[in-house]
Parts: C-alpha cells; structure tokens; sequence
C-alpha cells in the first residue's frame, strides 16, 4: 500500500479536526448543532486573503516567502488577525440570532436558523468574492521526500504543525486555566457552574470566538494547500459533523482523533472505491457510527 | 440574640410567572446557628432556598445579606457575596477531579490563598484528600456529598445553605455529615437546612420553620420542636 495515502489523509484529518473542535464545543456547551461552523472557515480563509492583500499593498514592495514556504509573513499576520475577526463574527451571529432563539425556541428552530446562517453567510461570500476559486500564492511548491515513499510539501508539514500547536494549546487552556475549567463546568452542568460563581452566558460568548477561531485556523489551511472556494467550509461540513460525532460530542481530544479517522477513511477509502465516491465516504462513517456507536467512541454517558 | 445575618422579606417567587409556590415566605437566620426548614413535600422549602440563591426568579420581597439586598442578583454573583448553596441532586462536576471541584470553586482567590483553602478543607474531609485526583462520579455517594459541601465553603461563605444534605444517605453517613454542619456553625457560619429528615436536622438544629404552601406557618427553637408530637403529626409528612 501506498503511505502517501495515509499522508494525505493525515493532512485532511488535522483540517477536519480543527474545524470538528469548534463543533464540538459549541454543542457541548450550547446543545445546539452548529451548522455555520464550515462557513466560519470560509469566511476565516477569505478575511486572511483580503487582510494579506492590504498589507502586502501597504508595504508596496515584494514580499518574499518565509524559507521553504509559499506564504510570506503578512498571511501569518493576516491569518492571526482572521482568527480573531472570525471569531468575532460567530460571536455576532450568536448574539444577533442564537441567543435570542435560545431563550425560547426550540431544538429544530435552532437547527433551521444555524442553517440558515449558513446559507446567508456562503451566499454573502459568493456575492463579495464570485465563485470562482482563488489562492493565497501563486508560487508552485515542490512536494519534498521524506522516505518512505511519502512526499508532502513544506506548506502541509507546516500546516501539520499548526495543528498540532493548536490543539495543544487549546488542550492547555481547557485542562489549566480557569476559563478553561469554567467552559468544561458550563457543559457539564450550567446551573451547578452558576451556583459555583461562573457567568455562563461570557463562558459562551467566549465559546464562540474560540469555535471561530479555530473554524479560521482551519479554513486557512485548506487555502493554503487547496483552494479558496465560497463552498470549501460547507463541503466538509459533513466530515466535520461525523469527525465530531466520531470522537464522542464533546470530547476536545476526541474531535481530532475523529477528524483523523475521517480523514484517512476518506484517503484509503479512494483506493477502494474510486475518487467519485470520495464525498460519500464520511457519509456511510456517520451512519455505520450512528447505527453502531452512536455515543462515539470518547464519548461519555454521563 | 445576635442580629440577622440574612434576613428575608415577604419572598414570593416561582418557575413560571402568575404560578408562585413561594407565597411570601419571611425568615432571618445569624452567625453560628442552624435553621432547618421543615414542611410537607411542595410547601416551598426548597424553593425558598433556591429563590434566596438566585436560581429562581424572586418576584417580590426582600433578600438583605448583612444589611445589603441581594435580593434577584443572578445566581453567579452570589459567591462574590460569600452565599454558598449546596442543591439535592448534581451537586459536584462530575468529570472534574475532586481536586478540580475545589479549584474551580475557588476562583475568585489568589492563588497561594486558594491552595491554602483546599489544604485546610482537606484537613476537614480527610477522604476527600485521599481522593483529589479521582474524577467526582467515581466517589460514592457520603463523599459526594462531602465534596458539594467543600465546593460551596470553597468561598468561606457567611451563609450556607443546603438542600436535603442527608437524601440517599445511609444513616451513619447522614451523622458523619451533619456532624460536619456543626463545625462549619461553629466556625461561624449560618447554616440553612432543608431536610425531610426532621428529626435528624432537629437534633442538630438551633431554630426552625415549619413551612406550609409557601409560608412560613410555625418558628421555634429546635428542641420545641423535637418534642412536639403534635407538630411532627400535622407538617412533618408522618415523621414519628
């Protein structure tokens, strides 16, 4: 077999698990699917291009890439502000939408409106930025070997990194800061968390701008190493959905082994029954797993 | 008599708005004194506690907390007040290590001040220390209850209230616990206690209210109580 397949689909898996994070946590702590979480990552991948290209203007010079990379510094600085800006905007459609349903609406008018979000924000993409694809560089990069028959380029060594940073980080926060312990507490038992002195309406707030952060971080990096596209988040919404599931809702550590297994599922899977099904594949995973483990396999009964 | 260190004013609240099952309930409470509230079941009892805590909304009426109104302040400011509430059921993080109860709980203090909280609460509850690092549904169900009640004196609260403390507990373990509520009195703290048990919470209560529709109906000494049959027959749901 083939190991650049399990490359590849490594590379995928992180992607997913990334974005299935955001997922996870807003239904743990909102018991609410969120269906806008792969057009968080679009919108984090287009605010990176548009805030890169006003500071490679401002600089009105060439910009050269860093090292072996394709990108310059002024996306890393663009994708660092994205981050916070996307998190900003799940924040805002919470606050405008979410939060108002919530008070007394219920689960299906929750799940019609975060749909519906997603809707609106995909179409307000392809009204701004046109359908047609576009790419954060236009160098070519060079898949380097690395033995074993595997070659992946510096971009998704890079992007391998990031994620491996990322979910050690937000794994830190969760597990050692007091934020962290409040949005565990919050999702377990909010009422207990109020009694205990947390404000879980800010552990929320906060919730979202972490979930979109991290859709952000995603999205940049299918930019990075695919394409940028209006319909790149909501394509994998599904994977997102069966990686979330997969790794039990709610479990941090659960979303990124999920999203792994889907993104390998999906790469061998290619191999087995040919890249026309590729899209089924995370499809028939979130059945068998629904069918046959439908709590997943981290996932608590409790 | 020391002066009130809660005092509560004619509450009326309930879950749904026009549908009050507190009907302006009054009662005060001072340092170093436990005040059980006793009553048939749906008299109000934990209701009234729950109102007093901020989990359910308070319509009308007063809650003063060393003279200041407290009283609709939502549920998370309360710690700040130093109002600690131990509810019935789903009392502790399950999840969570009992250390990260405990750490979770003591939020608001600094740091050294936190662990030096922890420590002395372990001294307290010695099978919690045993325990820090188990996560809190693999403890069983008298060191739960000791581990609610360590996650609300996380905050070395003025008063403390407490739902049902002795529910599901085996009656050794209800003594080893209300044992433990005569310390914390003692180490000046206003102990309020909802209990079915009466005459458990009467033999270690100093004061109590018997509640009926959601009033307060009697209010006497603990050991008034205690030997009238007559009483325990009309409002103590049968209790001999």
């Amino acid at each position: 077999m083939n190991l650049q397949y399990i490359a590849d689909g490594l590379l995928l898996g992180a992607t997913i698990g990334l974005g299935a994070i955001g997922l996870t946590l807003t239904y743990s702590i909102l018991r609410f699917a969120n269906f806008t979480q792969g057009d968080l990552m679009s919108w984090g991948a287009y605010l990176t291009l548009t805030l890169a290209g006003a500071i490679g203007g401002a600089l009105s010079g060439e910009v050269l890439p860093l090292g072996p990379f394709s990108f310059g510094w002024p996306i890393l600085l663009a994708g660092l502000i994205a981050m916070g800006l996307t998190g900003l905007l799940a924040l805002l459609l919470d606050q405008l939408l979410f939060r108002r349903l919530r008070r007394h609406g219920s689960a299906i008018v929750m799940v019609i409106a975060s749909f519906g979000a997603s809707m609106a924000l995909r179409s307000l993409l392809e009204f701004i930025y046109t359908p047609q694809p576009l790419y954060f560089t236009q160098n070519l990069q060079i898949a380097r070997r690395l033995g074993v028959g595997i070659r992946l380029t510096p971009d998704q060594l890079a992007m391998l990194g990031l994620t491996a940073i990322l979910v050690v980080a937000l794994h830190l926060l969760l597990t050692r800061s007091h934020i962290g312990r409040a949005m565990r507490a919050a999702a377990e038992n909010p009422a207990l968390a109020e009694i205990t002195g947390i404000d879980v309406a800010q552990v929320v707030r906060i919730t979202w701008l972490i979930g979109g952060a991290l859709a952000s971080a995603a999205g940049v990096m299918i930019g990075l190493t695919v394409q940028i596209r209006p319909y790149m988040g909501f394509d994998l919404l599904l994977p997102l959905f069966a990686a979330a599931i997969l790794g039990g809702i709610g479990s941090i550590p659960g979303a990124i082994v999920g999203g792994l297994v889907v993104g390998l599922a999906e790469s061998l899977g290619v191999l087995v029954v040919g890249a026309e099904y590729r899209a089924a594949i995370s499809f028939a995973v979130l059945i068998l797993l629904l069918l046959f483990r439908p709590t997943g396999l981290f996932g608590s009964r409790d | 008599m020391s002066a009130a260190l809660l005092e509560v004013v004619d509450l009326v609240a309930g879950y749904e708005p026009g549908l009050p099952i507190l009907r302006g309930a009054s009662l005060h409470a001072a340092a170093r004194e436990i005040v059980v509230l006793l009553g048939p079941n749906g008299a109000g009892k934990s209701t009234l506690i729950k109102a007093i805590a901020g989990v359910v909304p308070a319509s009308a009426g007063r809650v003063l907390l060393a003279g200041e109104e407290i009283t609709r302040l939502p549920a998370h400011r309360m710690t700040r007040h130093r109002l600690g509430f131990v509810p019935q059921t789903e009392n502790v993080f399950n999840r969570m290590t009992v250390e990260e109860n405990l750490v979770l709980a003591g939020f608001l203090l600094a740091g050294t001040e936190r662990r030096r909280q922890i420590e002395a609460l372990y001294a307290f509850f010695p099978d919690l220390a045993r325990q820090r690092r188990l996560p809190a549904r693999r403890l069983s169900g008298g060191q739960r209850q000791m581990l609610a009640i360590a996650r609300a004196l996380m905050i070395s609260p003025r008063v403390l209230m407490l739902d049902e403390p002795s529910a599901g507990l085996s009656p050794r373990l209800v003594e080893s616990v209300f044992a433990k509520l005569v310390e914390i009195r003692d180490s000046d703290v206003a102990i309020i206690l909802v209990e079915q048990n009466a005459r458990a919470a009467l033999a270690i209560g100093d004061r109590a209210y018997v509640m009926v529709e959601g009033r307060e109906r009697h209010e006497a000494p603990a050991a008034i109580l205690r030997d009238d049959p007559q009483l325990a027959r009309l409002y103590l749901g049968g209790a001999p």
